[in-house]
């Protein structure tokens, strides 16, 4: 009875992961520019993963001894992916292949729009 | 006296989470392997304090819980919110937008939980941080209202941090 209860829960699952990794495919095939693209991927890492790893989970303990693995996956996946979206969107700015962004408005700037003092002249110049 | 312990254990929790993380690793419990993790525990916190050199003084571990809970359920929520947007919303009617939240939070480890929380809930990524660390630029997928998600932030998130960085 456990068994059928588990098995049916492994295949709502993987059924929501399967649909969330669809979505995020299908995202970053329709949307348009770079900033906008970036969304899709970083969002299906946290729910499409994590309800894979939920199934992988409930099988390990109802049909093995159980492994809590997958919540080292979790907590690492949490922490690794906002770091390499931020460095994907810092490209962006750097390269100008989105919209600048409004300055900050207390008088400074963007770190990554930041220019050294020695190479402002320069960058002037190039443009 | 407190001297001596903070050269030793720069960070108590890095230590307490790297020998969980250690032993989590393992296939199995044993014994051997908690003292080597807490070995690695104490090792890895010595050798990179120098580029960490302060820690958070006060750290509310009840409200963390809760804020992660939070977070978790603002996750699911906001996927399908945002998965949704994605598959019916043609790209033309789709308003996203650059939002600059200023921040009230100081401490370095704050303003990196309150930066991943907002990619990770999904609609919100956080992009890029002001020179003198005061203010937040967040790009949001699809926002009619840019200082809705602003104060979304402010109130939801980082009042919460606040109270848990004291």
């Amino acid at each position: 009875m456990i068994e059928i209860a588990a098995i049916l829960a492994i295949a709502a699952f993987l059924l929501i992961g399967l649909l969330f990794t669809l979505v995020a495919a299908i995202g970053l095939l329709k949307l348009a520019d770079p900033m906008t693209r970036l969304h899709a991927p970083t969002k299906a890492g946290t729910l499409g993963t994590g309800a894979f790893l939920m199934a992988s989970m409930i099988h390990s303990f109802t049909f093995t001894t159980g492994a809590l693995h997958e919540i080292l996956i979790m907590a690492f996946l949490f922490v690794t992916a906002p770091v390499s979206a931020n460095f994907i969107s810092r490209v962006n700015i750097h390269r100008r292949t989105c919209d600048t962004p409004p300055p900050p408005g207390d008088g400074t700037t963007w770190s990554t729009l930041d220019v050294p003092e020695e190479d402002r002249e320069y960058r002037e110049r190039v443009g | 006296m407190m001297k001596p312990f903070r050269k030793l254990f720069p960070h108590p929790a890095l230590t307490i989470l790297m020998a969980g993380v250690w032993m989590l690793l393992q296939p199995e419990f044993s014994a051997g392997m908690a003292v080597f993790g807490l070995i690695l525990g104490i090792i890895i916190p010595i050798g990179t304090a120098r580029w960490w050199p302060d820690r958070p003084e006060h750290i509310a571990v009840g409200k963390m819980l809760a804020y992660c809970l939070l977070v978790l359920w603002d996750i699911v929520v906001a996927n399908v919110q945002v998965a949704w947007i994605v598959l019916t919303k043609p790209n033309d009617r789709m308003r996203p937008a650059w939002v600059v939240v200023p921040l009230d939070l100081r401490t370095p480890e704050a303003i990196s939980i309150l930066a991943g929380t907002i990619t990770l809930t999904p609609g919100t990524v956080s992009a890029d941080l002001s020179d003198n660390g005061r203010s937040l630029l967040v790009h949001a997928l699809d926002a009619p209202d840019p200082d809705a998600v602003r104060d979304d932030i402010k109130h939801r998130y980082e009042r919460r941090l606040k109270e848990i960085f004291r």
